[in-house]
């Protein structure tokens, strides 16, 4: 952190120095024009932040770049030679590094693995060196204050470790160009911090990065140009200084965004969720939450803030039945649904906005049309003697993509071919429209744009005002600020900190978010 | 019937060292199967055709040594050593045919792959008749005789038991040991387990996702015919139709057992060549067949029930990868 402090004011890269030029790229999938004759410029140094809606083209483009995709149209030059990258394999020999928006690690190596692989470092007898790949790992680690631990394994670590380690592996391949894709869409607040100290510290070093991010208060921070794309076109790219969030989201979106939606004052009612006591493990077996209880009116929305990693993940996962709880009562309207399976427990009313999308909200090979199905298959709305109702399903996920303004050609393909955001959305359609009573929102927001956002806290708040409990799991302490009723601040597992939304003090819950109380404090 | 005599009798048994040395014996075309299955499906390719790969793999032992002895003038002791050249190479060709099925055109893995073993079956049924003239199986071809170790196989027990053998059996020991190395400690073992656990990330990372399957489905080839030479080089001395009765499936089932790892292949096929080896030896003993026959499945459920927690296969296996 010391370098950040001592180093000169920033450049900001050279208008005469071009590392890479992006010029009239074209990308189609059927039925979706994703890039529509792409220009862009990176300066050596500097950071170039990418900025557009859902579905924009923003993943499409770095993944041309990184050499996932052919394009089909337009030509890129690397140094000022222009080049074909079939591979990533090629991207990566002209320097080309990328962190891509859904992790690319695998769950059951340790992050030691997933860093060297591809590019292993080789005893003299060509088996493959951990020793000095750990070494190497750890020293880059230190330069660049990522803290990761090199023997863990991926699925046992927290996202902002497993964040880390993506950068990490980027670096280690030795990347001089540096694509970095919502890398702080999981991050709590100081990890953000930590991560852009660090990443002033590489453009000092010479890299050159392509920033993609839909928090605009990120681009004023870290950026030094910034290009809006929308619908698969860049429309303008301007230099960051002189701007501001309001006029970044209107260029955005073409549109007045309000950034924090209004909350109306009204009476909370009868409790619809009560937890009593309730403890539950990590899959570790370690203790994950310990003896919490609270309350959830109906109307009213009390929001969880804390660090990641704290027994939000297990929280969630409890309350909804897909995983067992070791003691306690979980009551819904009353009645305990502890011991129930999730069925009954959707039945009686409960919905999931899963904080891992791609691991629980959604089947990426199934097409968008099944995935509204998924939790109502039951229901005998759906159904018909001996099956499912196509046709009645497929209006309703055509109602779906229509109100949640999702991003795709058809609603007969893939969930996997949905732009990032666009999948959050289609969960949301489906955990929303299904009516629940009380809803459980971890990170309902995630990858969203800024419209998109705004949109989405409306349909929180006008739950609310239909009285719905709702249970925000949020390490956007922003968010749970402008929704919450109540706030809880989940710390190793217990409650820190309760308070009102409307005397909530943000410095109190930062400090409670990291084990600081009132009485040491 | 005395149950005191049965007791003494099984006792008897369990303290023969032949015992031991059949169950490594029976248990080398179920190992070098299963070790070849761990490697292919590791990379995220499933592998049904194990079954038909050693039927090729046996005919063309069989063959290759027919004609080396009688059509190329090579010597009795060489000759089988061709017949494992060609049983190699001829289950490399075959099994590449899953890669092109399974790998490039994408198709359902299980269905090329009984596919490959019905095709197997016809194709080495049909040439056996059409080269040999005769139905059901070829002539006698120069086989292997066992190799023992000078000195080693004169250590009591342990000496008939480990270092008697034929040279396939002795190969299988290596190979499971060897390959459990390179798919755990080198370079290519993990991009191979990375390729099956979450092909897109190894792809990103520069990692040939097609041609790592490759040579995961190459080597279930190699294994696979190195399987079969065993049957018709060192078990018997030709090839017969269907000689390889389901042994591909127990090697698929081997290979799960040990959790797609070659050294828990081989160990799993040690426990069913032990139970095999039972099975031929206490028939000595008056008991209804059913229950001997049924001896070695029982007891592989109750150990490996008992001894191994759940098996947790590759997280991509079975999913064709398409690169967008
Ligand atoms: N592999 C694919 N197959 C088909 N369509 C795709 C594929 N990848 C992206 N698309 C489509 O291309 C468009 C652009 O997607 P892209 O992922 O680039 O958006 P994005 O700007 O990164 O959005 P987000 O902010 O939500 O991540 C979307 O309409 C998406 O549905
Ligand atoms: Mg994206």
């Amino acid at each position: 952190m010391q370098a950040i402090s001592e180093s000169p004011p920033r450049v900001g890269g050279d208008a005469g120095d071009i590392v890479v030029r992006l010029t009239e790229i074209s990308k189609f999938f059927p039925g979706v024009v994703a890039n529509d004759r792409v220009n862009l410029d990176l300066r050596r140094g500097e950071i170039h932040a990418l900025l557009g809606e859902n579905g924009a083209g923003k993943t499409t483009v770095m993944n041309v770049l990184y050499g996932l995709y052919g394009p089909d149209g337009g030509v890129i030059e690397v140094e000022g030679h222009s080049v074909r990258i079939k591979s990533p394999n090629a991207a990566l020999a002209l320097g080309i590094g990328m962190v891509h928006q859904h992790f690319m690690l695998i769950p059951r190596f340790t992050i030691v693995e997933n860093v060297v692989l591809g590019h292993e470092p080789r005893t003299r007898f060509g088996a493959l060196d951990l020793f000095e790949a750990r070494r190497k790992l750890v020293e880059l680690s230190e330069r660049f204050g990522l803290a990761v631990d090199p023997d863990r394994r991926v699925e046992d670590a927290s996202v902002g470790m497993q964040q880390r380690a993506e950068i990490l592996k980027a670096l280690y391949l030795g990347a001089k160009v540096l694509i970095l894709d919502e890398p702080t869409a999981a991050l709590a607040p100081q990890e953000v911090d930590d991560l852009f100290a660090t990443i002033r510290s590489l453009t000092d070093g010479g890299l050159s990065i392509f920033f993609i991010t839909h928090k605009l208060e990120e681009v004023i921070e870290i950026s030094d140009r910034v290009s809006v794309i929308r619908a698969g076109r860049v429309v303008e790219t301007f230099d960051t200084a002189r701007t501001t969030k309001e006029e970044l989201a209107h260029r955005m979106v073409g549109r007045e965004v309000v950034l924090r939606v209004e909350k109306t004052a009204h009476t909370v009612g009868e409790p619809v969720l009560e937890v009593e006591n309730l403890s539950a493990t990590d899959h570790r077996g370690l203790t994950a939450i310990d003896g919490i209880s609270f309350t959830v009116g109906a109307g009213e929305i009390v929001g969880i803030a804390g660090v990641d990693g704290n027994g939000q993940r297990e929280l969630e996962e409890v309350i909804f039945g897909l995983q067992k709880h070791t003691g306690g009562r979980i009551l819904l309207l009353g009645e305990d649904v502890s011991r129930l399976d999730v069925r009954k427990r959707i039945d009686r009313g409960i919905g999931l906005i899963p904080q891992d999308r791609q691991r629980r909200g959604l089947v990426l090979d199934f097409d968008l049309v099944e995935n509204v199905l998924l939790g109502n298959q039951w229901r005998a709305l759906y159904s018909r003697p001996l099956g499912i109702d196509y046709s009645y399903l497929r209006e309703q996920a055509g109602e779906a993509v229509e109100e949640f303004d999702i991003k795709t050609p058809s609603v007969e393909v893939d969930a996997s071919t949905l732009s990032g955001g666009n999948q959050q959305k289609l969960i949301l359609a489906r955990e929303i429209r299904r009516g629940p009573k009380l809803l459980l929102a971890a990170q309902p927001t995630r990858g969203l744009d800024v419209g998109a956002i705004e949109f989405v806290h409306r349909q929180l708040l006008e739950l609310r005002e239909h009285g719905v409990a709702i249970l925000l799991i949020s390490y956007e302490l922003e968010e749970v600020l402008s929704l919450a009723d109540r706030i809880l601040v989940l710390y190793e597992g217990a409650i820190a900190l309760e308070v009102s939304g409307d005397d909530a003090v943000r410095e109190e819950i930062g400090l409670a978010m990291t084990g600081g109380s009132r009485r040491n404090g | 019937m005395d149950l005191g005599h049965v007791f003494q009798v099984v006792l008897d048994i369990l303290r023969d060292p032949s015992t031991y040395q059949a169950m490594l014996r029976i248990s080398t075309p179920l190992a070098l199967a299963a070790i070849g299955g761990a490697f292919c499906e590791r990379t995220g390719v499933v592998n049904i055709a194990l079954e038909g790969i050693m039927l090729v793999g046996a005919f063309s032992g069989a063959l290759f040594s027919y004609y080396a002895l009688n059509s190329w003038g090579l010597s009795e002791s060489v000759a089988p050593w061709i017949g494992v050249l060609g049983a190699v190479t001829m289950g490399m060709l075959f099994s590449a045919l899953h890669g092109v099925g399974s790998v490039h055109l994408r198709a359902d893995q299980v269905v090329v792959g009984a596919a490959l073993n019905i095709f197997a079956l016809g194709a080495t049924g049909f040439l056996t008749q059409a080269l040999f003239g005769v139905a059901g199986a070829t002539p006698r071809v120069a086989s292997f005789d066992p190799i023992p170790i000078p000195l080693l196989s004169k250590i009591p027990f342990l000496g008939p038991v480990l270092f008697d053998h034929t040279p396939i059996v002795y190969m299988a020991i290596v190979i499971a040991i060897g390959g459990q190395y390179v798919l755990f400690r080198t370079p290519i073992g993990l991009r191979m387990r990375a390729v099956g656990e979450h092909p897109k990330a190894a792809d990103t990372v520069g990692v040939s996702v097609y041609r790592i399957r490759y040579l995961g489905v190459l080597i279930s080839g190699a294994l696979g015919g190195l399987a079969g030479a065993n049957l018709s080089l060192e078990s018997v001395s030709q090839f017969s139709e269907n000689m390889t009765r389901g042994r591909g499936f127990i090697a698929l089932a081997a290979n799960i057992f040990g959790k797609w790892t070659p050294l828990g292949s081989w160990l799993s096929s040690l426990l069913f060549g032990f139970a095999e080896s039972l099975k031929l030896r206490t028939q000595v003993i008056d008991l209804p067949p059913e229950f001997i026959l049924m001896l070695p499945y029982v007891l592989t459920i109750v150990v490996l029930a008992g001894a191994m927690g759940r098996a947790v296969p590759p997280n991509a296996i079975g999913k064709p990868y398409s690169k967008q």
